[in-house]
């Protein structure tokens, strides 16, 4: 056991990943000699060479569309894209191959890759580094979404996707990579896809929150704990597909539900979320599902990017309106 | 084919500072007024990486190196023609007539640094690598369209001709024979990535080859040789004479932006050695040798440049925070139903002293 941060615990599963099995290989943008400008493929070039550890030409749809051929062909790659923004130049690659070919060859074929991406605001880059847009991939059919929010979830979870036999998008809170460290076990285990976490318990509020939310949810707990309110935070971890299960548990315990998501309003991700819960637990629902989110406006520049953001006064005020309803 | 041959560097003046070309195109006035734009955004460039380090403006990616492919190809271009950039070419924009201050803001988060001033023809900076390659194809085309005589001209970088979009625009601008100058700053880096790992050919001029247009080296440290060789090419191309990629061989002088560390990548021994002919300190030498320049008037060409610089920072840092709720206009012509409803909720929220509430 060590105490690790995220960025550190991704970079101990893919060491691990790569130990444990040589089909295993790396691929992206500056993930070799610099390490990835975020350092979380650091030292793997030096431990296990070039041939797995892969310095790509500048050319998104070309990472992840020869991924396809290699995961097809035996190899178990772990894409990198630099930004999760830039994955919008390999979006076909994504959602007409990767996420099909199991389809459309009637299971002969299948892709075992894990696409990782960092994502999230809160950290003052340039356009499009911040963007969230994981909606449009929990929108399609045969690719899996999953998002950490803690280093030992982080880890379990990349070494899950990895040995998933689909396609797996893995998209990481840029902001809370070194934001805290907790300890997190040395050997290989995995964490199950597909299964959310209750990050806190509570009776009366479900806050359903995923990666850079998370700990918003949580503060937010906190505070509306000052004045009474009683929140259950559900950390969902994986995004697609969904784990109703928890998710109806909670609710039909709290009776009242708030989805908290970075990305922008319409069409999100939140929007899913709540049409599952008035589906399942109609009748335990004792106000509107309300959800706090990102503005439906592309990401904002650096000055304005604090207020543009869900706070956690925001999700105080949406925990009380639903209490107060 | 020996590529070499094929493609040989164009060259004025080489690193020493002597001249070993024609520069029968270039007054000694305008090579005076090209020194002391490379001596004034050098200036700026620095003072930008002290800003921020100093946490007076945000990440910022140095274009140190490239002042002489930026300020000569703009130089060859005529006012009305469209430039298309990406986030190292303020130095093009500049020297196109955006002002010095734009690039502090961009990088202190001002959304006013994407709106380029009416008169100068430029797209906002983008960071999407090689994207605007296309926009300038569609320009270019646009202005054939309408017989405007308008040329694009794009910057982009060694890393950028990995990207489908790079090729997409040489092919298409090809085939529809649209009148766009590609200029490719080969800085040698793409990141950490060196150019020799980007590709597996021996330049990138010879692109032009398979696209069946024209293809040219240019040495991007020499002001006057890219200056001469781009404004014979964009007239070739303004005659319609079809699309041409230019490769302009220069060196990224340090790190890819602010938050970059090339010593872990870089060896100093290249840094060293490619340095040495970077394109201020080469006009310099050949100025100061050949009765252009004078050490006196260097210092004043100096003196004049941080005063410019210094009116620059200033100009950024009194610049007007603008209101947050600027963030809801120009999403659309109008505001939706939904941003209008968000506007309100957000306004709402700001007067009630932002973030803490409940
Ligand atoms: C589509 C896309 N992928 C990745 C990035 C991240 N990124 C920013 S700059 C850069 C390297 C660009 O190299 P080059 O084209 O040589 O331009 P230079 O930075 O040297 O000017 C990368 C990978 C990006 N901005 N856009
Ligand atoms: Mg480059």
């Amino acid at each position: 056991m060590a105490k690790l941060t995220i960025i550190q615990a991704i970079n101990q599963a893919l060491a691990q990943a790569m130990e444990q099995d040589p089909r295993v290989l790396v691929l992206g943008e500056d993930v070799g000699k610099n390490g990835g400008v975020f350092r979380a493929t650091d030292g793997l070039l030096e431990r296990f060479g070039e041939q797995r550890v892969v310095d790509t030409p500048l050319a998104e749809s070309a990472i992840v569309g020869s991924s396809v051929g290699l995961a097809i062909g035996g190899m178990r790659p772990v894409a990198e894209i630099q930004f999760f923004g830039f994955i919008y130049e390999t979006m076909d690659q994504i959602g007409t191959q990767a996420a099909r070919i199991r389809f459309r060859s009637q299971g002969r074929y299948h892709v075992p890759l894990v696409i990782r991406a960092p994502y999230g605001g809160g950290v003052r880059t340039p356009e499009i580094h911040s963007d969230s847009i994981e909606a449009f991939f929990a929108h399609s059919p045969g690719i899996k979404v999953v998002t950490p929010s803690t280093p030992h979830d982080a880890k379990g979870l990349l070494l899950a996707a990895i040995q998933d036999p689909d396609p797996v998008l893995f998209i990481e809170p840029m902001r809370l990579y070194r934001a805290f460290r907790e300890e997190v076990p040395d050997e290989w285990y995995e964490v199950p896809i597909g299964k959310a976490r209750i990050a806190k318990e509570g009776e009366q509020v479900t806050v359903i929150a995923w990666g850079p939310m998370v700990p918003v949810a949580e503060q937010a707990a906190v505070q509306a704990l000052e004045s009474g309110i009683s929140v259950e935070v559900i950390d969902l971890r994986t995004l697609s597909p969904l784990d109703l299960e928890t998710i109806t548990a909670s609710v039909q315990k709290t009776g009242r539900a708030v989805v908290v998501h970075e990305a922008v309003r319409s069409g999100g991700l939140g929007a899913e979320v709540a049409a599952a819960i008035q589906e399942h637990a109609f009748l335990s629902l004792e106000a509107p599902i309300m959800r706090v989110t990102g503005y439906d406006t592309p990401f904002p520049v650096p000055s304005v990017e604090d207020l543009w953001l869900p706070d956690t006064g925001r999700v105080v005020a949406a925990i009380q309106a639903v209490m107060h309803y | 084919m020996d590529i070499a041959q094929e493609f040989p560097i164009q060259r004025v003046i080489d690193e020493e500072g002597q001249l070993v070309g024609d520069r029968s195109g270039v007054s000694d006035e305008q090579v005076r007024e090209f020194y002391r734009w490379l001596v004034t955004l050098r200036t700026l460039d620095q003072r930008a990486w002290n800003l921020q380090r100093q946490g007076r403006i945000g990440t910022y990616p140095p274009f140190s190196g490239q002042e002489a492919t930026q300020i000569g190809a703009v130089a060859a271009l005529q006012k009305d023609d469209w430039i298309c950039g990406s986030y190292r070419d303020w130095a093009a924009l500049s020297y196109a007539g955006v002002p010095l201050s734009y690039p502090l803001l961009n990088s202190m988060g001002h959304a006013v640094s994407g709106r380029i001033p009416d008169g100068v023809n430029a797209l906002p900076v983008q960071v999407v690598i090689a994207a605007q390659t296309l926009h300038a194809v569609g320009l270019a085309w646009s202005s054939a369209l309408q017989n405007q005589g308008r040329v694009a001209l794009t910057f982009f970088g060694d890393g950028a001709t990995s990207q489908g979009d790079f090729h997409e625009s040489l092919n298409l601008a090809s085939v529809v024979k649209a009148p766009v100058v590609f200029l490719c700053q080969n800085n040698q880096w793409a990141i950490s990535v060196p150019i020799a790992r980007q590709m597996n050919s021996q330049t990138i001029a010879q692109r032009a080859l398979a696209y069946n247009i024209e293809g040219i080296r240019v040495d991007g440290n020499d002001i006057l040789a890219v200056y001469q060789t781009l404004r014979e090419v964009v007239g070739r191309v303004r005659e319609g004479r079809g699309p041409a990629l230019i490769e302009a061989v220069t060196y990224r002088l340090g790190a890819h932006t602010t938050a970059d560390d090339p010593t872990r990548y870089r060896p100093s021994e290249e840094e060293q050695r490619l340095s040495h002919g970077e394109p201020v300190a080469r006009l310099r030498r050949y100025m100061l040798g050949n009765g252009l320049l004078t050490e006196d008037e260097n210092k004043q060409v100096e003196e004049a440049a941080k005063a410019t610089v210094e009116e620059a920072v200033q100009a950024a840092e009194n610049f007007p925070k603008g209101s947050p709720e600027e963030v809801f206009d120009h999403v659309y012509a109008e505001l939706t139903p939904q941003l209008r409803q968000q506007r309100a909720e957000f306004q709402q929220r700001i007067q009630e002293g932002g973030t803490a509430r409940g």
